[in-house]
């Protein structure tokens, strides 16, 4: 045995890093080979389906949960749940339609308004979950009756909404090479995708956002500001929810307080499906909107298939989920074991 | 080095928490470009004196000069501002972000408004090269073994103070190798001019690393003095205030009769990519050291044993019936116990009560069909709580307030409840003081008095060749050697590490 002076250099050889098999990344491939593989089979049975005309359909169509699922992910990175989301877009919707159509308020003004009123809520929601150190669950949970039940206290009945402004907005869209029309609000929804792949990856915030996903004691003793990044985490998600319930508005020109039930949990199911560890600390806003995608798909094809029942959405994704969940467990076990067998190498 | 003026002082300081004092008039002081320990039992005020000074906890007296003038931080980041950073046992970074990310969190360099990952991780490369690190700075910091999050937990500390680093019990969980390189590194930053703090249990490393000395005790400071001029001896005493002969004497436990029947017999044992198969065989009374480095598979042969994992060879015979055991279940069926190397994530249940945890195994060896009445729980947990000296002032708190050494010990007592025949111990006195340290040595011999079996792990060969009757030696994940009588000495123990068997090894692969 010869003896060797000790450096640091010497554990550089050992052989942890091994980027063949990412755990980060992973998920996000997964799902995005599996939404390639689905297309194709669509494809191949409805060649129709290959046309900007039904991508673009796709977007419109799930614009308002493809904006919600993208605050819904920052939630479930930084190691939350917002059930209150699917409420707020409904509440929304209500508040929209009795501000514009009965207090007679410019579409606008009723934007501003309604976004400040979805954010301060998850300001507070997010609040209470830091200072009462209370579960999200719960927290939001009351959130979620809360919303459903104001908006129940402005109308019961569907109110719509008519308004010359929010009609010239629903007729605007971009066309697309092929005849497909890229309508307002699947801009919109692209937009917060994008700003939301930013915001995540490119930020300052981003990053304390994943820190309080990992770890939340690591995090404060790292210095990242928990209490202001949880209200910030859960006032982005009121926002989002806010402006997905202003694109709902515009998608169905009316009001109702019993519009857009169980959404929050159809946003879950994209996160999870777009490879976010629902324990937070990994995941990516991209893969969240393949998740959206996803679901577009699956109803297209029952379209287009004409035979199946809508319900059939709720299996696929049900079985999806089953297999990502899977795959996460799989993950982490792996990753969990990985370490351990490479030191006694 | 003729007493440059202190970079950092403390002076009086007191702190008590509901009446408790756990920290009384201590005076502290730290120089710039020395390594100064900090030693002393559990519970003896380091982590406060800690904690005080980096702002964690509100001092309730005593002021804390910083280059001679006053200060007073209010928190992590505000003793941060000052130039003290601090990294801790468990390395408080996130494994999910990456190495730059980790470093750079809450600094990062920004262009237009957005995180530039490019300068960042450049940075990254820049600091870590200086600490002889050359890695994947994109990577995710979980990819790394401890020993590499340690230098970057210290390199972010450093970088954010650069001025005190205060390092808590930094080696507990490194092998000997890591433990060179992290002394490397503090050496490093001694040249450069910061002062160090060093807390840790391991004596030896004290005399390797560290220029000064401080001894706590019951939080109060007993002395501060060069390491050239005092000796092991003298810490000990010190830290214990009495003398350490009972750990010290005593060449091991008597080997048990040779001719007395094993008790229970492990033959041909082993798990594939686990532990080679092995043979062993424990006599009543018996200790069995299991000795080897960081990785040898004594952790794996323990897992074994009590069934953690299934063996894939092999066959288990107790009192020369085969029995079968597949799952930790059947081994406490047949009165088996073990304490699990990492307690706070294996051992205890932090949340629960002293009571609560001791009475967990018996309980779940009656079925939860027959509970045990609240005040046979309470019976129970006093008289382990004396019998095991477990420091807690009520058996009703929780057991993640306890201190180091009694949280093993509430976990040792939960098994001792069961009444086991055959316990296995993996390092039952890691991260644990010299006195405690003592304690659980005793009762080991204690135990075996009365006719239980013990299985010991521990990377501490002196605390083996004392308390053993035999001791196996591990090495590569097979069983090289075995020691017994007048050949437990811990040289012999690492002459058979190094030999490694190396005569059988052709026949063996």
């Amino acid at each position: 045995m010869t003896t060797r002076i000790p450096d640091a250099g010497m554990l550089n050889a050992r052989p942890f890093n091994v980027r063949l098999f990412n755990a980060g990344t992973l998920p996000l491939v997964a799902t995005l080979a599996i939404f390639a593989l689905a297309y194709a089979v669509c494809v191949v049975q409805f060649p129709a389906m290959l046309s900007t005309r039904v991508a673009a359909n796709l977007l419109t169509d799930n614009a308002f949960l493809g904006i919600v699922a993208v605050g819904m992910t920052f939630v479930i990175l930084s190691g939350g749940i917002d059930l209150s989301v699917g409420s707020v877009i409904a509440f929304t919707g209500v508040l929209l339609a009795v501000l514009i159509g009965r207090a007679g308020v410019h579409p606008l003004v009723a934007f501003a308004l309604a976004l400040a009123v979805a954010t301060a809520g998850g300001a507070v929601m997010g609040a209470m979950i830091h200072h009462l150190e209370m579960p999200p669950f719960i927290v939001t949970l009351a959130g979620m009756f809360l919303a459903r039940g104001m908006a129940f206290v402005l109308t019961t009945d569907s109110l719509p909404v008519e308004h010359a402004f929010y009609a010239t907005l629903q007729q605007l869209y971009w066309r697309l090479p092929g005849g497909g029309r890229l309508t307002l609000i699947a801009g919109v929804m692209v937009a917060v995708t994008v700003a939301g792949i930013i915001l995540a990856h490119r930020t300052r915030f981003g990053a304390n956002v994943y820190a309080l996903g990992g770890n939340r004691t690591s995090a404060a003793l790292m210095g990242v500001p928990v209490g202001a990044t949880t209200i910030a985490v859960y006032a982005l998600s009121g926002f989002t929810a806010g402006l997905a319930g202003i694109v709902f508005s515009l998608y169905t020109s009316a009001g109702y307080p019993l519009a857009a039930v169980g959404v929050e949990l159809d946003a879950i199911a994209a996160v999870v499906i777009g490879g976010t560890l629902l324990t937070g600390g990994a995941g990516f806003v991209a893969g969240t909107f393949v998740g959206v995608l996803m679901q577009g798909l699956i109803q297209t094809y029952i379209v287009f298939d004409g035979t199946l029942s809508s319900w059939w959405t709720k299996i696929v994704i049900g079985a999806l989920l089953f297999g990502f969940i899977v795959q996460q467990r799989a993950l982490v076990w792996l990753s969990a074991r990985r370490p351990s067998a490479g030191s006694a190498t | 080095m003729a007493h440059p003026s202190p970079l950092l002082e403390a002076r009086g300081l007191g702190k008590s928490f509901l009446g408790q004092t756990a920290l009384d008039g201590v005076d502290f002081t730290l120089r710039a470009g020395e390594v100064h320990a900090l030693l002393g039992e559990n519970g003896a005020g380091k982590s406060t004196l800690v904690k005080v000074l980096t702002g964690v906890h509100r001092r309730d007296a005593g002021t804390i000069l910083m280059d001679g003038a006053e200060v007073a931080p209010h928190d992590t980041a505000g003793a941060q501002a000052l130039g003290i950073g601090t990294v801790y046992q468990e390395v408080n970074l996130l494994p999910n972000l990456s190495v730059a990310e980790n470093i750079f969190l809450g600094r990062q360099p920004r262009r237009f408004g957005l995180v530039d990952r490019r300068a960042m991780e450049r940075n990254t490369r820049t600091l870590l090269a200086g600490y002889g690190l050359a890695i994947d700075v994109a990577a995710p910091l979980g990819r790394f073994s401890v020993a590499v999050q340690q230098i970057v937990a210290i390199a972010r500390a450093v970088d954010l103070s650069g001025r005190v680093l205060i390092l808590d019990e930094p080696t507990a969980s490194l092998d000997r190798q890591e433990v060179e390189t992290l002394f490397a590194v503090v050496r490093r930053l001694k040249a450069r001019g910061l002062g160090i703090i060093f807390i840790t249990h391991f004596l030896d490393q004290v005399f390797a690393l560290a220029d000064r000395v401080t001894v706590l005790r019951n939080g109060r400071r007993i002395d501060t003095v060069a390491v050239a001029d005092t000796d092991p001896m003298a810490i000990v005493q010190m830290m214990l205030g009495r003398d350490l002969e009972e750990v010290e004497s005593g060449p091991g436990r008597p080997a048990a009769a040779a001719g007395a029947a094993p008790a229970i017999a492990f033959e041909g044992y082993g798990r594939r990519r686990s532990v080679e198969p092995f043979d062993l065989a424990i006599r009543p009374g018996e200790v069995i050291g299991i000795a080897g480095l960081l990785g040898s598979g004594r952790t794996e042969t323990a897992r074994l044993l009590f069934g953690l994992d299934a063996a894939d060879s092999g066959t288990v015979r107790i009192d020369g019936r085969s029995v079968r055991i597949a799952s930790p279940r059947h081994a406490v069926a047949l009165g088996f116990g073990y304490c699990p190397e990492d307690r706070k994530t294996d051992g205890i249940v932090g949340d629960l009560s002293v009571r609560e945890n001791i009475v967990l195994a018996l309980q779940a060896r009656r079925g939860w069909l027959r509970p045990l009445s609240r005040a046979e729980q309470a019976e129970l947990a006093d008289r382990f709580v004396a019998a095991l000296d477990i420091r807690t002032t009520d058996i009703e708190k929780p057991v993640k307030l306890l201190s180091g050494g009694n949280q093993q010990k509430a976990v040792l007592a939960r098994w001792l409840a069961t009444e086991p025949r055959f316990l296995i111990l993996d390092e039952p006195t890691r991260g644990i003081d010299v006195g405690a340290h003592a304690e659980i040595i005793r009762l080991i011999n204690r135990l075996c008095d009365g006719g239980m079996s013990l299985v010991v792990i521990s990377s501490e060969f002196d605390e083996l060749v004392v308390c053993s009757s035999r001791i196996v030696v591990l090495r590569d994940r097979r069983h090289v050697g075995e020691l017994a009588g007048g050949a437990l000495t811990a040289t012999a123990i690492m002459r058979t590490i190094a030999a490694g068997g190396a005569d059988d090894r052709t026949e063996a692969a």
